[in-house]
């Protein structure tokens, strides 16, 4: 037949008229995939509860010093990175003897925060988000969560990241 | 029905019809008759003929149809279009060179001879053989047919340049391989076919 010698459309390998040359997805086929799919995000999902509770347990991150007291003036800030390399974190002295420190990451959209002497709070320049200097928590803007903050514990003449919070793995 | 094979011999057929009745009573299709039934030439002579889909191994039926309703089973059985994707269109209709399918208006549906699938595919033989006086219809092993009939079965049909290979075989005289229709001839009319 002339059709055979021609080159052979895809939809009709596809949809052939043969039973068993047929490659379109049957019923059971679906069914099947469909249950296999959301029993393996199950198991994902139980995994990834499972390793969070653990991780939780295991808490305990690593103190790391960051700043001597004194190194930084009054409404000063240093950059530093915790609890690990890259993650980029901003320590501020508030007061005279109140230093905060947060994640340096906004939690709209990632951009870097960086702490506004005028207004006293912390700003992300991308969409205008405020946060407050004292507790993280979001003042204005588009982002929804607090900004996690920087456990510090001061120790004779250091201060010393022992931890995180609001960083929603908690 | 493993090993049997449909013999069709229009030259046996007495014009009986029972064919005919028979598969209307199926209940798949009740009331519907998928024999082709024709006469021959019925101003001249009494002669008929009774027809089954040939179920050819490359249905041309299968191949046109747009909404992939006509699927051809393992068996090489060529399906009744499938009720939810017919579209009535009638593309089958035209393109079948038996002129096998049919399309009932009523139900806005192709409905033609599936062997009777309810029947053989659990070892039954399809109804019109089972009824046929003369055994116009046939279906039998291949060893009794030789033994039965002078004629030889031949399934190759030429139309024009389309071959075809049907499932279903036709008792043809036995120096005979294939069967040859010339469509040409049926399309040629002659110059003065309008002239009055």
């Amino acid at each position: 037949m002339q059709t055979k010698q021609q080159k052979t459309p895809l939809w009709r390998e596809e949809f052939s008229v043969f039973k068993n040359d047929e490659r379109y997805v049957s019923r059971r086929q679906l069914t099947k995939f469909l249950t296999l799919t959301s029993l393996a995000m199950f198991a994902g999902n139980i995994w990834i509860l499972v390793r969070s509770l653990w991780k939780g347990k295991a808490a305990g991150l690593p103190g790391v010093a960051i700043a001597r007291a004194g190194e930084i003036p009054v409404g000063g800030v240093k950059l530093f990175q915790y609890p690990v390399q890259g993650e980029q974190c901003i320590l501020v002295r508030t007061a005279e003897e109140t230093y905060a420190a947060f994640s340096q990451k906004c939690t709209h959209l990632s951009c870097a925060v960086y702490y506004s002497k005028e207004s006293q709070d912390l700003v992300c320049p991308c969409h205008e988000g405020h946060f407050s200097v004292h507790d993280g928590s979001v003042l204005q803007g588009p982002p929804t969560r607090p900004l996690p903050a920087v456990t510090l514990q001061r120790r004779g003449d250091e201060l010393i990241a022992i931890g995180m919070t609001n960083t929603g793995a908690d | 029905m493993f090993g049997y094979e449909f013999y069709l011999d229009p030259s046996r057929c007495i014009g009986c019809q029972s064919c005919l009745k028979a598969c209307e009573e199926c209940e798949t299709h009740r009331g519907v008759s998928m024999i082709n039934f024709d006469f021959i030439d019925r101003p001249d002579g009494i002669a008929t003929a009774a027809f089954v889909c040939f179920h050819c191994e490359d249905p041309t039926c299968a191949q046109v149809c747009p909404a992939d309703a006509i699927k051809v089973g393992d068996d090489g059985v060529v399906q009744s279009a499938l009720k939810p994707r017919c579209i009535g269109c009638a593309n089958c209709v035209l393109a079948c060179p038996f002129g096998i399918p049919k399309l009932v208006p009523e139900y806005e549906q192709m409905m033609k001879c599936d062997m009777c699938y309810d029947r053989t595919s659990i070892g039954k033989k399809p109804m019109c053989a089972t009824v046929c006086p003369s055994q116009a219809l046939a279906y039998v092993k291949p060893d009794e047919i030789a033994a039965l009939r002078r004629e030889k079965p031949v399934n190759t049909f030429y139309f024009g340049e389309q071959k075809i290979v049907t499932k279903v075989y036709m008792m043809a005289p036995a120096e005979t391989d294939f069967v040859s229709v010339d469509v040409m001839d049926y399309t040629w009319e002659p110059e003065d076919a309008y002239a009055n």
